[in-house]
């Protein structure tokens, strides 16, 4: 396996994030239970979405103490590269993988929607010209109001680490903020589901384009070796 | 020992949930009520006494699982219950 898909209980998004890296993008992927080592040889990882440990205390906050996190932890720190995608995101933040956090919706509704995003020139992997200047992905969250303080999001935004805003914004997220990524350029976390618009029955196929930005570097690098 | 977390959002982040709370409170006619704000509350028993090792291992639980330093603040109680 090239991609793991880590499943923790409450995620709900594993099958479809396994179904479109493996079957559509083509790269080989599988799930990995939370309390399993990451895999040898694994290229990237992909946080799923859905509500692990129910969403208690705060989305993310359990998983956050998993075992396999540690693994993770050591698989980003040796530019392994890890996509978090909702609850996915979610847990990214709390674990600390990338910064700020992600509170209620302002409105306190559950948004549930095809979402109009733009697009950030935030790198050479991530910019207008590889995606599109607007792009539409569906979002389905309670908490997607991201929050930081002012020191961060200033750091945030003159390292172009925000990689999607949202167009208008559903949430009340600080700056329209929908997706960032960390300073080095391989932690990326993103409240819309790419996984759920890559086929011609989804309702559009702008999450493509996202997950072939996000797994590109697994065409040229080599393993990531887990320190024992 | 008993310990009581109270974990609240910080006072520089939008509350939605407060301010819901605040709404539904204004429309039961409280005019004079402002300022809600929700947060929640952990309670644990403890082996040990009220020691600074004992509260320097609350301090570590409360910063890294029971409440998030980017968004919430906390404080606790020890009572011998």
């Amino acid at each position: 396996m090239k991609v793991a898909i880590i499943q923790f209980p409450g995620s709900n998004c594993d099958w479809d994030a396994e179904h479109s890296v493996q079957n559509v993008i083509g790269l080989p992927a599988g799930r990995v239970w939370h309390k399993d080592p990451l895999p040898e040889g694994v290229e990237a990882v992909i946080v799923p979405g859905g509500f692990s440990f129910g969403d208690y205390l705060r989305c993310g906050a359990i998983a956050r103490f998993s075992p396999i996190m540690s693994d993770l932890q050591s698989f980003a720190d040796q530019g392994g590269q890890v996509l978090g995608i909702c609850n996915g995101f979610q847990i990214l933040c709390e674990s600390g993988l990338l910064p700020g956090a992600l509170v209620r919706n302002d409105c306190m509704e559950f948004r549930c929607l095809n979402q109009s995003l733009k697009v950030e020139d935030s790198n050479e992997r991530f910019n207008t010209e590889a995606l599109a200047a607007q792009l539409t992905l569906p979002i389905a969250h309670g908490e997607g109001n991201y929050r930081a303080d002012t020191e961060v999001l200033t750091d945030l935004e003159a390292n172009n680490q925000v990689l999607l805003r949202y167009a208008p914004n559903p949430n009340g997220s600080i700056n329209d903020i929908a997706g960032i990524r960390n300073q080095a350029g391989n932690v990326y976390g993103m409240m819309p589901h790419p996984e759920r618009a890559v086929e011609s029955h989804h309702p559009c196929l702008d999450g493509l384009p996202v997950l072939r930005a996000f797994l590109q570097p697994l065409l040229q690098s080599s393993p990531v070796q887990l320190s024992a | 020992m008993k310990v009581t977390v109270f974990v609240s959002p910080k006072t520089t982040v939008l509350d939605p949930q407060g301010a819901a709370v605040e709404q539904a409170i204004k429309s039961l006619g409280h005019h004079s009520i402002e300022g809600v704000r929700v947060g929640k509350t952990v309670t644990f028993q403890m082996e040990g006494s009220d020691t600074p090792e004992i509260r320097d291992e609350i301090d570590r639980l409360c910063d890294g699982l029971l409440s998030n330093p980017v968004i919430e603040d906390y404080r606790y109680e020890i009572t011998s219950e």
